[in-house]
């Protein structure tokens, strides 16, 4: 074998062991590389609620309710478990009803104190007419698939648009 | 590539091909900054805010196409020993960080009026941000060594293992929960941005690739001159003329 060749043996196995490290690495830290929990997973997992958490989900239609001294009610949701979410402060722009959102705090007697609420949006990028015409056609998917838990229990829930 | 690995054959090639880059930068870009603020579409959601994607987006494709070509002309020099090769990793250096150091840059003056922060550690936007520090690390590497070919050789190893970080940045979204949404123009089932919108990105993309073309032939040829200067200063100083 020449030197190159064995040079080039050398750099490809050595970057081969190192990804496949690196993927061991990764996928033993799955768990506390996400940014954020789903309200089902908070529902499945009761330990998550003692500590400083974030949940992502859809903001529930029809369910935020503004109050004295701007305090915000409302409810995220995966479309299969809903959290009740307490907030003070400003909200995003992007912040309305059916509307990706992830939100920081911890949980009090089953209500999410909230201290930071972060909008979060879509890969999809379209002038309003367009949005506008998919709506009409029934074609609309919005932000849903991306909350949804990965399409195991996709139900009839993914069928309905209401927004 | 062997044929390419003769300095004075790239210096010929490049002669040329420099001022071709430098034309399709100026028309490419022309273009494409005139598509994204005046032709396209305000988004649906985002409104105007969406043009800072025509930069955000090529800034932050170039950040990871240039750490491959970077890591590819590193591999070269190592195990095949072509000077030129070496040159060409280290030329790329400055101008990857450049582009990741604009997407992070344009990345938080979007994420505050959308998301409603200027940063999060999320995999997504922590994974880019080491981008950034393997290129701060690989130039400060290089220029660690009195001796060029060791500098290189150095900087090469670390380029290559940096490597790993490149499938983390580019899944990020899709493995892991992230504030980041997923990509909207390479994925499976198509690009999910209308036409109006993707092509001023495209001609942006472009441009921005141009514009890289264009850099590295200009610093790869003055490496080269150094190099000549160095040899023939080095020559002068022994006495050997």
């Amino acid at each position: 074998m020449k030197r190159k060749h064995r040079r080039f043996v050398f750099v490809a196995t050595g970057l081969a062991i190192l990804f496949v490290a690196a993927a061991l690495i990764l996928s033993a830290m799955k768990e506390s590389l996400v940014f954020f929990h789903s309200p089902t997973e908070l529902a499945e997992k009761p330990e998550l609620a003692d500590k400083r958490l974030r949940i992502g989900g859809l903001v529930e239609t029809g369910s935020v309710e503004r109050g004295a001294d701007a305090e915000v009610r409302f409810r995220v949701t995966d479309l299969e478990n809903a959290v009740p979410v307490r907030f003070k402060g400003l909200l995003p722009d992007l912040f309305r009803e059916g509307q990706g959102v992830v939100v920081e705090g911890h949980l009090q007697d089953g209500v999410f104190m909230a201290d930071e609420v972060l909008a979060k949006h879509d890969e999809n990028y379209m002038p309003p007419e367009v949005a506008d015409a998919l709506k009409k056609s029934g074609k609309w998917e919005h932000m849903k698939k991306t909350f949804e838990r990965s399409g195991e229990q996709s139900g009839e829930q993914s069928q309905d648009s209401k927004y | 590539m062997q044929y390419f690995a003769n300095p004075t054959r790239f210096m010929k090639l490049t002669q040329r091909l420099g001022p071709l880059f430098a034309a399709a930068t100026v028309l490419l870009f022309g273009l494409g900054v005139y598509f994204a603020l005046f032709f396209s579409p305000a988004d649906y959601q985002q409104g105007e805010s969406v043009r800072i994607m025509y930069v955000h987006v090529p800034a932050a494709w170039m950040a990871l196409f240039c750490y491959i070509s970077m890591v590819i002309a590193a591999a070269v020099g190592l195990i095949w020993k072509h000077p030129v090769a070496d040159l060409a990793a280290k030329a790329t250096a400055p101008v990857g960080a450049a582009f990741t150091f604009l997407a992070l840059v344009t990345g938080s003056l979007w994420g505050k009026p959308m998301w409603g922060t200027w940063w999060v550690w999320d995999a997504r936007l922590t994974s880019v941000l080491v981008l950034f520090f393997l290129y701060l690390g690989y130039i400060a590497l290089n220029s660690a060594f009195d001796d060029p070919t060791r500098g290189a050789r150095a900087s090469a190893i670390l380029a290559l293992v940096g490597a790993v970080n490149l499938p983390i940045i580019k899944f990020s979204v899709d493995w892991w929960n992230t504030l980041h949404q997923p990509s909207s123009v390479v994925r499976l089932d198509g690009p999910a941005i209308h036409p109006s919108m993707l092509w001023p990105l495209l001609l942006m993309a472009g441009a921005f690739t141009c514009y890289y073309m264009w850099v590295l032939c200009l610093r790869v040829r003055s490496e080269i001159i150094a190099h000549k200067v160095r040899a023939l200063r080095l020559r002068q100083a022994h006495g050997w003329e």
